[in-house]
């Protein structure tokens, strides 16, 4: 009997376990980690905040126009963040606030994260003129720069949330397909791939499960980046008065609401950016901490 | 290296027609009709609307109103603004120093923070100067900068005074006619005191604005630059040479840590272009970025048009120009 835990092949220690080597490095880096925790309350705040905001975003208090913050005299508990110029909270708009930004952030990321796969595998499959089409198609939108053609987009379909997302995502799409392309290309002069395509696999299996996986580490660097800079690009959006309308409680839009209580009420203009400000910081930092850790050969030193 | 010149200019040739069929494509999409913009509300005698249909050549076929939009921009006409009857081109190069002068003055504050800032943070690597600045750096990067704007408005402008809040100068004290368009030159030249530091005053908080994000970006690439560079055995034979290290740094490291870096600062002409439009809004700068947004808001789409062809235009050819350079610079990617 005693033997038999020996043999037994539980006992013999695994290969870790990739998610947990990713984790290990990834934990190293103290900014990523604290950047990842502020991102899960971000998170949470944007997804529980029907339960957790105080009031509804748009409700409109006519008794408490532009209270001040609970810190500062003449305020109350009522209003832990003050109230906008129109009585509404501060605080329960910026949490509904983290919900469209978020949500945002995660459309633009995964439809160029999905339409930049599929572009640039196709590119480096493909023929050679279809390959040079597509990628001068992204040069071109390379061209412009990012919030100018952002601005024509939004400028030719209107105003609304929905348009900010496909003029972000146009903006930041070519990045994802030079970066699918590039990586692809390079995989295929590998000996596996060559080895792949001797035994007969189909093309399709060879892109999406021979080639694909092996491309994905950078992608999923610059997919986390990307959410970011597309909170980022939508709040200037918001901000010009482009993207999300009022009374959305979008974080940009709010600041554009803002700009006449920049001598009065500070806190009306301070709070938005400062949410922008802590998560796009919190995502890069992430994005920094998962790069280290994907791919030792991008660390940044 | 003419020849490698002229092969790139070359190429970009199909980017401006395609440039030119997008921007015609997409402002007639736009819902609206542009008559009605120029006439407004009120509506006008339907000869009338055939009249003004037939000037803005409306009424041709789409085909021929691409060709005739492709043979005006080729000959230096990107048609007129809807509002001012102004021609496109005018406005926009009247407005253009100003974009320049803000553009300019920004990367210079950045790379005379940014470098040294990045070098020393470098050298003195897992410092805690090192550490803040890089944590600094990532705050800098992810700046909302039109909400960094307001926020320097409310502390610098509002509550100290210490600059003024918008504008390039004090319009009401001093008045003079442009004569480079650039607000620094022309105030010197107006031999009116006092002119000339207004006129910085008015350019302090704009820069700084525009300038944050190109200054993380800077120190970051001089610092991770300057960490390879350091590591070379050319440094390493100039320290056991016995130099000090203040010329093994500055003479030897810096010098070649620095060509990357100034490839991102001729790069980053594109991001410019953007943050101006938010920092000229901002502070009323009265640049080619506050015009395209006011644009759209009059709906003045022939300005919109012209002026994302211009601003793309000017784009490209400076990169281009940049990349060429680049290859004079440092001829091993010459032909990359």
């Amino acid at each position: 009997m005693a033997d038999e835990t020996v043999v037994s092949p539980e006992v013999i220690p695994a290969a870790e376990s990739p998610i947990r080597q990713l984790w290990a490095s990834f934990s190293e880096n103290r900014g990523a980690v604290f950047g990842l925790i502020v991102l899960c309350i971000v998170t949470l705040l944007a997804i529980f905040a029907d339960f957790l905001a105080p009031h509804g975003p748009l409700e409109q208090f006519r008794d408490a126009v532009r209270a001040p913050p609970v810190w500062e005299a003449g305020g109350s508990w009522r209003f832990i963040l003050g109230t906008d110029g129109l009585g509404r909270d501060m605080l329960s708009r910026l949490m509904f606030g983290a919900r469209v930004s978020l949500f945002i952030g995660i459309m633009v990321m995964g439809v160029s994260f999905v339409i930049g796969v599929l572009l640039g595998l196709v590119a480096a499959f493909s023929s050679p003129l279809v390959d040079t089409i597509i990628s001068r198609c992204m040069d071109l939108i390379m061209a412009v720069p990012g919030l100018v053609l952002a601005i024509l987009i939004v400028a030719v379909l209107g105003p609304s949330l929905t348009n900010t997302v496909v003029a972000v995502t146009v903006v930041f799409l070519p990045r994802y397909v030079r970066l699918v392309r590039a990586s692809a290309m390079a995989e295929l002069s590998k000996d596996y791939v060559i080895a792949a395509k001797v035994i007969g696999v189909k093309k399709l299996r060879l892109m999406f499960s021979t080639v694909l996986p092996n491309c994905l580490a950078p992608l999923i660097v610059q997919s986390a980046l990307g959410v970011s800079e597309a909170i980022l690009e939508a709040a200037a959006l918001g901000f010009l008065g482009l993207g999300a309308q009022p009374p959305v409680p979008e974080w940009g839009a709010m600041l554009a609401d803002a700009r006449e209580f920049i001598r009065s009420d500070p806190w009306i203009v301070t709070l938005p950016g400062l949410a922008i400000l802590i998560t796009v910081v919190s995502i890069n930092l992430m994005g920094d901490g998962l790069r280290d850790a994907l791919d030792p050969k991008m660390r940044r030193s | 290296m003419l020849i490698h010149f002229l092969k790139r200019l070359a190429l970009t040739i199909p980017t401006f027609f395609a440039l030119m069929f997008i921007t015609f494509v997409a402002i007639r999409l736009v819902p609206g009709d542009p008559v009605e913009v120029r006439v407004g509300e009120r509506g006008i005698s339907p000869e009338r609307l055939a009249q003004f249909r037939h000037e803005l050549g409306l009424d041709q076929p789409v085909w021929k109103q691409f060709f005739d939009y492709v043979w005006g921009i080729l000959h230096g006409d990107f048609g007129k603004s809807l509002v001012t009857n102004e021609k496109v081109v005018t406005e926009f190069f009247t407005l253009f120093p100003a974009t320049v002068e803000l553009s300019f003055a920004a990367m210079l504050f950045a790379t005379c923070i940014g470098i040294p800032a990045g070098a020393i943070a470098a050298v003195k690597r897992g410092s805690r100067y090192d550490q803040t600045l890089m944590g600094l750096s990532v705050a800098g990067f992810s700046m909302p900068i039109f909400w960094w704007g307001l926020l320097l408005i409310m502390l610098v402008a509002e509550r100290l005074h210490l600059t003024p809040v918008s504008g390039r100068i004090d319009l009401i004290k001093y008045y003079f006619e442009p004569v480079t368009g650039f607000m620094l030159i022309d105030s010197l030249l107006s031999d009116q005191k006092g002119a000339f530091k207004d006129a910085l005053h008015h350019l302090i908080l704009p820069m700084i604005v525009l300038g944050t994000v190109p200054l993380a970006v800077v120190a970051r690439m001089t610092r991770s630059s300057m960490l390879e560079v350091l590591s070379e055995d050319y440094v390493r034979t100039a320290r056991a040479k016995g130099l000090s290290p203040a010329r093994v740094i500055g003479l030897h490291a810096l010098r070649n840590a620095l060509i990357p870096v100034v490839t991102v600062i001729g790069l980053s002409v594109g991001s410019l272009m953007a943050g101006a439009v938010l920092t000229e809004t901002i502070f009323s700068w009265p640049g080619v970025g506050k015009w395209l947004i006011e644009a759209i808001g009059r709906r003045d789409y022939p300005a919109l048009q012209g002026g994302v062809m211009l601003v793309s235009a000017i784009v490209i050819l400076v990169n281009l120009g940049v990349d060429v350079l680049y290859g004079v610079i440092n001829p091993r990617i010459r032909h990359g």
